[in-house]
């Protein structure tokens, strides 16, 4: 049942409004992608811990990326942005206008998470932790979850048939540890912990950042007001959200699934309608 | 920040709170026009392109259904849910044959549409894991109870009118059939409104109507194939007001929906829809010029069924390209933030 839905006016935690009456905090990532290298270590460690397989030994020819997005079998994704721009306020000249912009994406464990509640099967499900999971032993591979998603992240695993995703590493987070992208990041850009604390030290970061005139950075997924009631993981980024491939505004598709169904309901009068029309004696 | 020099290292790593790219010599200053007036801006603002991306890929992962196993099921199950009621006004009103062949048509149609639902899934062998919970979030739950209870309906009632026995059994499940017929019929609008992709989900407001008016034009168009010459009336007149909602409702959703509706009438999705209104038009006045031709007849719904089904992949096709163009997710969002700040082309930072 939609139970998200009932509380999407408030900022009520998301494992509270699933039904949890006693469970830990809720838990996120806070990717600060002004200290992210590039160097893709989270990529590889997601993948080796949750046996995701390759996606692919393929040249994008556009940049550094070659995993170009977030897929069934990419979780953790790294973007790379040139350019032809200075880096903040560094000397024109000095390393030339041009920066690059580097991004460790994943999936954002939505406070209204579109494909928890278009999932037929109930295979999606909200963890106490207030995360986003796939039970892989009872997703059918419908794919309605795929569309839904306003991010692009979850998607259908090729030979497979299932769809996949991210689990915020349900397993290792359900004892104590942190994911495995946030233990192998070398930077700390990828940050874990509970959501309220990241949301905190983000604000303390970007407010650093503009006093220090980096006017570029702002957060991305933070706010509990947004379209998908925040992200359970947020980012800070220095372009506008397009530039690293998310999107500006996104909004939670099932928030007009009440109106979608009233509007079906007067379709299917109307075809009830015409049909009894069908054989009324027409006027002589 | 530390500097490496032949003395060593020295300063000491600000770990996760460096300030990556900041002066290190004072004023910082902003390369952006939007934000903060108390900053300087000495650095001239590159005009900003209207629209910017990821190396153009897209944001949104495309749907993964396949053609013709949807747009064909979405066919299928307008066709089946409209005929019922088709064949529950033929069989109170004592139109024996065109009662008896809706029916079949329905039972064959939702039959069909069940078995590409299935045939489409990532794990066919699981399909049973659709009734393992009722969510009303979830437009595919709803539609697959919708399924199972219409469909067995569906089924009695075609097999009981074909056998011509257990009248009473038949009267009932015609009676079910035709209440849940509309909403099997239109059902699937809501299966694809509620999604993030653009071109679906801004056109809820009229794709209920333009699915109700197609499955009325394929069951009216059907049973003026099937129907004897002389009770094919109640078919010619459901398939022509099917057609006549079909079309303004495809109308109204492209006019109202402006660039997010640009791949109605683009590549694929848009030859199947022009194909579709050319055979929609036509089969409207061979329905009524040739009403007392059989053959004419016949013509006129074959023609109006397939233009139900070209609506049907020519929306479904659209959805696809929508989510394949990041400009169609990006223009919209930013549209709508520029609404709501009243920012106008400043573009504030979050």
């Amino acid at each position: 049942m939609s139970v998200d839905r009932a509380d999407r006016a408030d900022r009520a935690d998301p494992a509270t409004a699933s039904g949890y009456s006693d469970h830990p905090p809720r838990m996120g990532f806070f990717t600060d992608t002004s200290i992210c290298i590039g160097c893709k270590a989270c990529e590889v460690a997601c993948k080796e811990w949750n046996h995701v397989p390759s996606d692919g030994l393929s040249f994008t020819g556009m940049s550094y990326d070659n995993s170009a997005r977030l897929s069934a079998d990419t979780w953790r994704h790294v973007a790379f942005i040139e350019q032809r721009k200075p880096l903040a306020s560094q000397e024109p000249g000095q390393s030339g206008d041009l920066r690059w912009l580097m991004a460790s994406d994943v999936c954002k464990h939505c406070t209204h998470a579109a494909c928890l509640d278009v999932c037929p099967t109930g295979s999606l499900f909200r963890t106490e932790f207030g995360t986003v999971v796939v039970q892989e032993d009872v997703c059918n591979g419908c794919g309605y979850c795929i569309p839904a998603c306003p991010y692009g992240v979850i998607d259908q695993r090729q030979g497979d048939g299932r769809a996949w995703k991210c689990t915020l590493c349900y397993d290792r987070v359900s004892v104590g540890m942190q994911p495995a992208c946030a233990q192998a990041c070398p930077t700390e850009s990828i940050q874990f912990g509970p959501l309220d604390e990241l949301r905190a030290r983000a604000e303390r970061r970007v407010e650093a950042m503009h006093d220090a005139g980096i006017a570029d950075a702002r957060l991305y997924g933070h706010d509990p007001a947004d379209g998908v009631g925040g992200d359970g993981a947020f980012f800070l980024l220095l372009d506008e959200p397009e530039v690293y491939g998310l999107p500006p505004d996104p909004v939670v598709t099932t928030r007009d699934l009440p109106a979608i169904w009233r509007k079906v309901g007067v379709a299917a009068l109307t075809i009830a309608a015409a049909g009894i029309a069908s054989f009324a004696r027409a006027p002589r | 920040m530390s500097d490496v020099t032949g003395q060593g290292v020295s300063g000491t790593q600000p770990g996760r709170d460096a300030l990556t790219g900041a002066s290190t010599n004072g004023a910082g200053r902003s390369n952006r026009g939007g934000r903060g007036g108390g900053r300087r801006g000495e650095q001239p603002m590159v005009p900003k392109a209207e629209f910017t991306s990821y190396y153009g890929l897209p944001i949104l992962n495309a749907p993964v259904w396949h053609s013709p196993d949807i747009p064909g099921y979405l066919f299928l199950g307008g066709l089946a849910g409209a005929s019922s009621v088709l064949a529950a006004g033929a069989h109170v009103t004592g139109r024996r044959d065109l009662a008896m062949r809706s029916k079949v048509v329905a039972t064959g149609a939702i039959g069909l549409s069940a078995a590409a639902l299935v045939h489409d899934l990532g794990r066919p062998s699981r399909f049973y894991n659709m009734l393992r919970v009722l969510k009303p979030s979830s437009p595919m739950s709803v539609g697959s109870w919708l399924l199972a209870a219409y469909g067995p309906a569906a089924a009695v009632a075609g097999a009981t009118a074909a056998l011509n026995r257990f009248h009473r059994v038949g009267a009932g499940a015609t009676a079910a059939a035709a209440v849940l017929g509309p909403a099997v019929a239109t059902y699937t609008a809501a299966l694809l409104c509620d999604t993030a992709v653009p071109a679906w989900h801004e056109g809820y407001r009229e794709m209920p109507f333009l699915f109700a008016g197609s499955s009325a034009a394929a069951a009216g168009g059907v049973g003026l194939i099937t129907a004897p010459s002389g009770q094919s009336g109640p078919a010619r007149r459901l398939a022509v007001m099917g057609a006549a909602l079909e079309t303004v409702a495809a109308q109204q959703m492209e006019h109202r929906l402006g660039m997010v509706g640009e791949p109605y009438r683009q590549g694929v999705a848009g030859r199947y829809l022009k194909v579709g209104r050319a055979l929609t038009a036509s089969g409207v006045v061979v329905a009524l010029v040739g009403r007392r031709s059989r053959v004419a007849s016949a013509a006129a719904g074959a023609a109006l069924a397939a233009s139900s089904a070209l609506t049907r992949f020519g929306v479904f096709e659209a959805g696809k390209q929508s989510a394949a163009d990041p400009k169609y997710t990006v223009e919209p969002q930013r549209q709508r933030i520029e609404d709501r700040t009243g920012a106008g082309r400043s573009r504030g930072c979050d």
